[in-house]
């Protein structure tokens, strides 16, 4: 089983976080399916050239967020879970909105303000739609 | 083997050691099986000697040492069995060959692998005919680190492995390192100035600074604790004192707050008084070295 997996250093995520991302990413598009097994902890992490510490956090976090299960002795596997695709797009909505979040904080935009400019882009979206 | 899960690849405990000139002092450290733990240090932190010591190649003046379960110094000879060391001052015999001495240590070590000894042959692009004079330094470093590995060594410790590779051989090296503790039964110490491969593959981390132990925790823990906080401070603005500040820079308007126990209750406190809170920033291992470094030289020195 080959999970190609790129762990960035110069991404400024850290790297357990770009791990989950990158697992949950492949469940969202069906790469992997429920019940569908997934590499050990230290054998992605020779994959991957990350320590194993970092590996098991990832796989611990994603544990607790019912995204895979690990059955002692017998591995770790994509949970079987009907809402996990519409619940990791809504994660991943999640994360983006909060790089938006943070990228209008830096310029100063805050609360109502950043709701409303939200609005603005979203009719604008609906608009151009309509004309094209 | 008779090994749990709680074994100790080594253990030194309040281990201190005197020379004319520098001294090592109360060094508690110690590396669960399976894992792989980076010592990162200046020159002269002590990294060497910490190593030195291990090895049994010095004795210490206080203290105990263990490793794979036995006494060191007294037990050195039976652990070394299965310990590899390879150090940049270390030197093999000029005129023989890199086929002679994979031949040498086969002999002495009965764990020997030769199957994998020729991979790595390819791996690190040596030619076991040629003679170490007639090598470069890079490939000298190679060709130990290939007589380490082959042996499969159940601890491996190794003195600034990636220093006079090029990037190549260090990615490989890098994955022979990996591919080690694919078995959990197997560690890796080694030094290094090179932090961000420390980042990458190491499970612990050890900064040793002036012969001290600055701190040693597993690497999740120890970038999961440091932060950079850039905060915005209105005029009249007042920031709160907060504990766990290490350094604290302030501008006019901006002040940026570096934290070692971050925690995000810090945001509610800075906004309460009035100032904002701009940016989060996590920090990487080297940035997170020197500002452990400055610290702790600062708290010796008051």
């Amino acid at each position: 089983m080959h999970i190609p997996i790129q762990v960035s250093q110069t991404d400024p995520r850290p790297m357990y976080l770009q791990i989950k991302e990158q697992l949950r990413h492949r469940i969202a598009v069906g790469e992997l399916k429920s019940g569908d097994e997934i590499p050990s902890i230290r054998a992605l992490a020779v994959a991957t050239r990350v320590s194993v510490i970092t590996i098991k956090r990832a796989y611990l976090e994603l544990e607790l967020e019912g995204v895979i299960l690990t059955r002692q002795g017998r591995g770790s596997f994509v949970a079987e879970n009907a809402n996990l695709g519409a619940h990791m797009q809504a994660q991943e909505l999640d994360a983006q909105l909060a790089t938006a979040v943070h990228t209008a904080a830096l310029l100063g935009i805050r609360g109502e303000a950043l709701v409303e400019r939200l609005r603005e882009i979203e009719r604008d979206l609906h608009e151009n739609k309509r004309e094209t | 083997m008779s090994t749990s899960l709680s074994t100790n690849a080594f253990c030194l405990q309040d281990v201190s050691k005197s020379f004319s000139h520098f001294k090592l002092e109360g060094l508690n450290l110690s590396l669960p099986q399976g894992q792989i733990m980076g010592l990162v240090g200046p020159n002269g932190a002590g990294k060497s000697t910490t190593i030195r010591l291990l090895m049994g190649l010095l004795a210490c003046d206080a203290g105990s040492i263990e490793a794979l379960g036995l006494r060191v110094p007294e037990q050195i000879e039976a652990a070394k069995r299965r310990i590899a060391f390879v150090s940049d001052d270390m030197r093999l015999f000029g005129t023989a060959t890199l086929a002679w001495h994979m031949r040498f240590v086969a002999s002495i070590y009965p764990e020997w692998d030769e199957v994998y000894a020729r991979k790595l042959i390819r791996r690190f692009n040596l030619r076991p005919g040629q003679t170490m004079a007639k090598m470069s330094r890079g490939e000298q470093v190679k060709s130990m680190l290939l007589l380490a590995l082959a042996r499969r060594p159940a601890l491996l410790v190794l003195d600034e492995p990636t220093s006079g590779l090029d990037p190549v051989a260090r990615h490989e090296l890098l994955t022979e390192l990996m591919e080690i503790v694919r078995d959990d039964t197997r560690s890796i110490l080694f030094s290094s100035h090179n932090t961000q491969d420390v980042e990458r593959i190491c499970d612990q981390i050890a900064f040793i600074d002036r012969g001290r132990l600055v701190d040693s925790r597993d690497k999740e823990n120890f970038l999961e604790r440091w932060r950079r906080i850039s905060v915005d401070v209105p005029g009249g603005v007042t920031l709160p004192r907060l504990a766990d500040v290490v350094d604290l820079s302030l501008g006019e308007r901006v002040a940026v707050l570096t934290t070692d126990n971050y925690l995000p209750q810090m945001h509610a406190l800075l906004e309460q008084s009035g100032a904002r809170v701009q940016e989060v920033q996590r920090m990487s291992l080297e940035e997170i070295f020197v500002a452990c470094v400055m610290r702790s030289r600062a708290e010796v020195q008051s």
